[in-house]
């Protein structure tokens, strides 16, 4: 099955910009369907961004956060060629995860 | 005393006449549907109302009528949120039918680089037809059953179909048959004909107020308003095909929609499509 | 006296007539109320322009009518029959005047 992760990590000098699109349903658990039935909660509880076997961005989210989220920040202490480890888990405690070099 | 009455009475008609004939639009020469005129008319107004903006830009929507919208949107552009609804949309078409056939054999070039083309009017069958409408007949032709004109599916099909023409100008047609012509005069006379409790044309907020806000979102110009469908809508959490549009722009207003892909709504979508001739598609889109 | 007489009448003439029915409303007045809202509907339907006011106004009739609460659901018809009035008079009058709106 394709990532549900799409990653872009460019680097200039000394700060890495990441860029991160993510597939998930992201449903709150407050919205009913067109029968009127509650649509269960379902998102990402958890997403994190490592680098060195360190996490560089950790985000700890909840019902807020809309459908097929998008996430931008940049770090310092990388070098182009190196790897960035994406990794989300779900309230369900589906997860996925995927590595990408920086550009 | 009679006399009197009747003078004042011829008066007050003759007045109310004269009333009448001066808020009345000025008769055209035999009222015949000039296109061309038309739409040369239609981009001058909004390239006179928006001096700043270029002429390709009209296509960016809000974006083109807001910077610092425009910003955020750019940002966005690098991780599009259409992004995962094209690639669906490209598996789609790529996968033959039932039947071994594919949506490839129901179109010129095989379906890419085509979208610009449409709608365009069918001399057989005498009316408009949309990319939407072709997709499914080509599914119905082909053993399959049709999508909803409003769902995931059609927008990721479309979504693929205006990719592969991103760039490419608007090149509508109106054939010189007197049915073709009466539908894009039936398209503009929907654009600009009120309905709805609310009382709004598509005009009142696309001509009118464009770039203005209506409850917190800012309004696009009608100029170059389909070359960036199918959408991806926050508000909707998702894609949108022009048949979705059409039918909740209605519903917005108060205004019971019509079936998609009724005549009216073909015929305005050839209308909104042809004055925009010239102009890139820009699609998919993304919008607030 | 007088002032009290003259206080009724004054309220008697400015009470609308509707607020006060002569009787309660039955069954059968809802359904002659709703035959009229649903005709003018109708005619709205084939000039292609109704409302979905008025659609809800027809829903809330009938849901008040099967409550058995026929007051409020002649009220929703006679309500629904106005709005579709008014659609179809906007339909008719539009016939022309979208010309005032087309940019020339």
């Amino acid at each position: 099955m394709a990532s549900t992760i799409r990653v872009r990590a460019i680097n200039s000098g000394d700060i890495t910009e990441v860029q991160a699109l993510i597939q998930h349903p992201m449903d709150s658990g407050y919205v009913k369907d067109a029968q009127g039935q509650t649509i269960p909660a379902h998102f990402i509880q958890q997403l994190t961004f490592e680098y060195d076997g360190k996490a560089v961005f950790v985000a700890d989210w909840g019902p807020a956060v809309s459908k097929d989220p998008y996430v931008k920040f940049a770090f310092k202490g990388a070098k182009k060629g190196d790897d960035l480890k994406v990794s989300w888990v779900d309230n369900k405690g589906a997860s996925d995860a995927t590595t990408a070099k920086i550009q | 005393m009679r006399a009197c009455a009747l003078f004042s009475s011829v008066l007050t008609a003759l007045g109310f006449a004269v009333f009448v004939a001066t808020a009345l639009p000025p008769a055209r020469a035999a009222d015949a549907p000039d296109p061309a005129a038309d739409a040369k008319a239609f981009r001058d107004y909004f390239v006179k109302k928006f001096p700043k903006v270029k002429l390709d830009d009209f296509v960016n929507g809000p974006y083109s009528m807001n910077e610092d919208m425009r910003k955020q949107w750019e940002e966005k552009e690098q991780f599009p949120p259409y992004e995962f609804a094209l690639e669906a949309g490209k598996e789609m078409f790529a996968t033959p039918f039932k039947n071994g056939k594919s949506y490839a054999d129901c179109f010129a070039n095989g379906g890419i680089g085509v979208r610009q083309n449409y709608p365009m009017f069918d001399e057989k069958e005498g009316k408009v037809v949309t990319l939407e409408l072709a997709l499914n007949r080509c599914r119905e032709a082909n053993g399959e059953k049709p999508y909803s004109y409003v769902k995931d599916e059609m927008a990721s099909l479309t979504a693929y179909m205006a990719f592969t023409s991103r760039g490419k100008p608007f090149d509508i047609k109106i054939p010189a048959d007197p049915r073709a012509l009466e539908a894009y005069q039936e398209g503009k006379r929907y654009f600009y004909t009120r309905r709805g409790q609310l009382n709004f044309s598509c005009a009142t907020c696309h001509v009118q107020s464009p770039g203005e806000r209506i409850r917190a979102e800012t309004l696009a110009p009608a100029l170059g308003i389909l070359n960036a469908m199918p959408i991806y809508r926050s508000e909707w959490s998702g894609m949108g095909t022009i048949s979705r549009r059409f039918t909740t722009c209605n519903s917005q207003i108060r205004g019971v929609p019509l079936e998609p892909q009724s005549d009216e709504y073909r015929n305005l979508e050839y209308y909104l499509s042809y004055v925009s001739n010239g102009l890139p598609i820009s699609g998919p889109g993304a919008r607030p | 006296m007088s002032r009290t007489i003259g206080a009724i009448a004054l309220a008697a003439v400015l009470l609308p007539a509707t607020l006060i029915p002569a009787r309660a409303a039955s069954d059968a007045d809802f359904k002659t109320a709703y035959a009229a809202a649903d005709a003018a509907e109708k005619q709205a339907g084939a000039l292609r322009n109704q409302w979905t006011t008025t659609e809800a106004a027809l829903a809330a009739a009938r849901k008040a009518a099967e409550a058995g609460d026929f007051d409020q659901a002649v009220a929703q018809a006679r309500e629904a029959e106005a709005l579709a009035k008014a659609s179809i008079f906007q339909a008719t009058s539009e016939k022309e005047a979208w010309k005032a709106l087309e940019i020339k």
